[in-house]
């Protein structure tokens, strides 16, 4: 009746789980109760969850991406503190299963739940504001797959409560991923929460090429279109052709392990390597996915601070297709060790120099636009100058790691944890805080806090230089990755310092809640009644803060690159314009109905439930039919109700 | 400089100069739909490459067991290769009667094509059926497995097409030929015809290649 799922599934025996387990689950109960006191459901339902405007989904996509920020966080921290402590003949207070799990954990949520939401959140927000028009190309397919990537975080998390998370690396490969080795439900919760994500951010890509390409305001050519466009075009061209090859592998795996098949296994032929080349030629675009967006963030802050155009937009758009492509050509320099061969190796290694080559224009690009510029120096513009140096020594630990005889001298060591933590946190998460503090007094209408922003920003670069530079050190010393045990004490001192930075870092988070609740406190002093807070030159800020549903009451005509700059320059004194009807796109609650189903089956089948899981997949599947029937899928607003809500707004 | 200023300036695009460098303003809904589902479809093809990749990597796995030589029937093969090419050509008659409205004979072809799709599923099944029964199933060796997750996804996906065939025929009976039925008429044949591109792969490759072998 319940497959695998027994009381046993629950971790009464090991107190540490069990009291994460209470917190979590009190925590939601508190919410959850909150919400039902003060009588939210109705506005929730309507407003939000069955909502399918982009800067609503935007808005969840970026909350989702914070709260799982928390999650990610506290498994780095007990990670650290075990390493700082478990050194000689202490053995610390993680066992090495539950170190396992938390380090899987810890970078399967990292990326697929925390960077991936917190760069498509900015997309859904910003890109059909910047291209001037009223939604993206499919409105409630992208809330389907918002809630399919809320469903993945929702059973990662449940591993917490019930069961236990892989313990195999965020990777998972093979053999170890593999039936024998771990037999468990672990790897499932791994597979199926991917796998379900996985698809919501497929359709994401799907959406956004199409918008970008098919949905632009009349003007606006190719070369007119902000850099954060391009960017977001480039990351999304990367998730249609990457995502598919993913979804491939742990259909692979998945059969490997629910029906015996060979893919990967040890014996009967299977090849476990080709799972690591598949898994990588969807990871390493899967690197650029997140990192363009980030450049896309920092072009727009670069020239908007510095108040300057961006130096050599065509450059930039270049170097940002030429990434997009290079990306595919350069995966196997994730396990030169495999033993593919010198020259295999000399190419991959060539191919790896190369696409640093491009990433280095843009840093370029960044400079000469700052170079000379009126430069503002708000909290986004010290993330950017952050980020410029961080980045950069972060590439360039990434090209000596593209050596082939260096890379298997520092192959799977800290030396590696440290490279690829100071691009990601240096690049996609500077990025995505930049992005933040930029618009979000668009998203809300009034601005955050720049004393408590620029706290953050200083907690977030001091704890990534603490934390992380003993690692690039430890590495050299010949520490390996994932160590439960640390068995040279002269590893000891760098480990407390990296300690102490992930506790720097820690600050860094408790600046931004307070950067947020105090913003909020006194947000009637921050209010943005212009729309354009920061002198902005693309279209976004064009509209009011927060933007009406339809974003523009008529379309803006494009002329030139940074329309909205252009037509500050050369503007006339304001003509109300004839209001026309506007169309705009209907709640559906399909896709959280789709959602809550995929995690019905997505549970079902990790705990080998199959009566639940056909269910979860057929009422899912009746779901999609039955939204896929309706005609009616948009509303119209009248020319009347427009001019009423237009002059409403313009008077205030 | 207020907000509203940028809306209500003339314009001084030259359209038909911007159209081609993209400034021809938002596309019409027809081409948006069929655009995205392209997207749609290619991202389907880069799954399925991955899935032709690991069957050539696999391909010689037999792990001492049969081969493809050994298993397949081409001529059982030859003849479901044509029930599917066949079943694109009436899904082609069919959307065109549906563009010019002629829903009668769009139900007649769609009656066709479904019928061409399930007798080709129907010999794949059987194939199957067969290689199990032989101790050939698809846990007996990586060129198994292989086999029949490529050729068995590809079903997957014939079934869910005339899944998705019946659940139009029922729109377009209901409905009748309006604009968002023909739409997504438009994608289910482009899906259709996808389907075919991929089993030409598959032909060559699994069935072609493997009695070559």
């Amino acid at each position: 009746m319940l497959g695998r799922l027994s009381w046993a599934a629950i971790p009464l025996d090991q107190p540490l789980p069990l009291y994460a387990m209470g917190v979590v689950v009190l925590g939601i109960l508190a919410v959850l109760a909150l919400v039902t006191v003060k009588g939210w459901w109705p506005y929730l339902w309507r407003e939000w969850i069955t909502s399918v405007d982009h800067k609503r989904i935007g808005v969840m996509y970026v909350i989702l991406g914070l709260v799982m920020l928390l999650r990610g966080y506290s498994d780095a921290i007990m990670m650290r503190t075990q390493q700082a402590i478990a050194v000689g003949n202490a053995q610390g207070y993680l066992p090495p299963d539950h170190y396992d799990q938390i380090f899987s954990a810890h970078g399967s949520i990292m990326i697929f739940f925390v960077a991936m939401p917190l760069v498509i959140g900015l997309m859904n927000f910003a890109v059909p504001l910047q291209l001037g028009v009223r939604d993206v190309a499919f409105p409630t397919l992208n809330s389907v797959s918002f809630w399919l990537t809320a469903t993945g975080a929702l059973l990662i998390n449940v591993s917490l409560v019930i069961g236990s998370f892989a313990r195999t690396g965020w990777m998972g490969y093979p053999p170890l991923s593999e039936l024998a080795f771990s037999p468990d439900e672990g790897v499932d919760y791994y597979l199926w929460s991917l796998q379900i994500s996985g698809i919501g951010t497929l359709l994401t890509g799907v959406n956004f090429v199409t918008t970008i390409l098919k949905l632009r305001a009349p003007g606006m050519t190719y070369m007119r279109m902000p850099v954060f466009c391009w960017t977001a075009l480039a990351s999304n061209l990367l998730i249609v052709a990457a995502f598919p090859i993913l979804t491939a592998t742990f259909v692979m795996l998945l059969l490997d392990r629910y029906l015996g098949f060979h893919f990967f296994t040890n014996d009967a032929g299977g090849n476990q390597m080709m799972y690591v080349n598949l898994f990588w030629a969807w990871g390493h675009p899967e690197v650029y996915i997140l990192i363009l967006p980030a450049f896309g963030v920092f072009s727009e802050v670069a020239a908007t601070f510095s108040g300057k155009g961006l130096f050599s937009y065509r450059s930039m758009v270049l170097a940002t297709l030429g990434i997009c492509i290079l990306s595919f050509m350069v995966w196997l320099h994730h396990f030169f060790t495999m033993g593919a061969g010198a020259d295999v190796n000399a190419f991959f290694g060539i191919m790896s120099a190369i696409i640093a080559v491009p990433t280095g224009a843009k840093v370029f690009n960044w400079l000469f636009t700052l170079y000379r510029g009126r430069i503002v120096f708000k909290t986004p513009v010290l993330f950017l100058v952050g980020f410029m140096v961080t980045f950069v020594i972060g590439g360039l630990t990434g090209v000596l790691l593209a050596v082939p005889p260096v890379d298997f001298v520092l192959h799977n060591s800290a030396f590696l944890v440290a490279h690829f933590h100071n691009v990601i946190i240096g690049g996609v998460v500077y990025g995505a805080l930049a992005g933040y503090n930029y618009w979000f007094p668009k998203a809300f209408g009034f601005t955050l806090d720049e004393w408590w922003g620029k706290a953050s920003f200083w907690c977030w670069l001091i704890g990534f230089y603490l934390a992380f530079t003993p690692l690039y050190v430890l590495g050299l010393m010949g520490m390996t990755r994932r160590l439960q045990h640390i068995p040279d004490p002269s590893w000891q001192p760098l480990l407390l310092v990296a300690e102490a930075g992930a506790i720097v870092i820690f600050c860094g988070i408790l600046c931004q809640i307070a950067q947020l609740y105090v913003s909020i406190r006194t947000r009637e002093q921050r209010l943005d009644l212009t729309g354009d807070p920061w002198n902005g030159r693309t279209l976004e800020w064009s509209t009011s803060s927060p933007p009406p549903a339809y974003n523009y009451a008529v379309l803006p005509r494009v002329e030139t690159i940074d329309a909205f700059w252009h037509k500050k320059r050369t503007g006339r004194a304001p003509v109300e314009p004839a209001y026309e009807n506007i169309e705009m796109p209907r709640n559906s609650p399909a896709g959280f109905i789709t959602a809550f189903f995929a995690v019905v089956m997505g549970f079902a089948l990790i705990w080998h439930i199959w009566w639940m899981a056909i269910v979860g997949l057929l009422a899912a599947a009746v779901t999609v039919l039955v939204a896929g029937w309706s005609d009616e899928r948009e509303h119209e607003i009248s020319a009347t109700e427009i001019a009423q809500m237009e002059r409403a707004r313009l008077g205030a | 400089m207020t907000i509203a200023t940028i809306d209500t300036l003339p314009t001084t695009v030259a359209t038909e100069l911007a159209r081609g460098r993209g400034g021809g303003g938002p596309a019409p809904k027809r081409i948006v739909v069929a655009y995205g589902f392209w997207i749609f479809i290619l991202s389907d093809i880069v799954m399925f490459s991955g899935l032709f990749a690991a069957y050539a990597v696999l391909s010689g796995n037999t792990a001492g067991g049969p081969t493809g030589s050994e298993l397949f029937n081409l001529r059982n093969v030859f003849i479901e290769t044509m029930c599917l090419l066949f079943s694109s050509y009436t899904c082609g008659l069919g959307a065109l009667s549906a563009e010019r409205r002629q829903a009668g004979r769009f139900l007649i072809f769609a009656a066709l094509t479904f019928v061409l799709g399930a007798a080709f599923l129907f010999i794949e099944a059987s194939e199957f059926a067969g290689m199990v029964e032989k101790r050939a199933g698809p846990s007996r060796s990586g060129f198994l497995s292989g086999f029949f997750t490529l050729v068995g996804t590809h079903g997957v996906h014939v079934t869910s097409g005339l899944i998705w065939l019946i659940y139009l025929v029922a729109q377009v009976v209901v409905k009748g030929l309006r604009a968002a039925v023909l739409r997504r008429l438009l994608c289910w044949s482009l899906f259709w015809h996808a389907l075919d591109i991929v089993w030409v792969g598959v032909f060559t490759l699994v069935y072609l290649m493997g009695d070559f072998r």
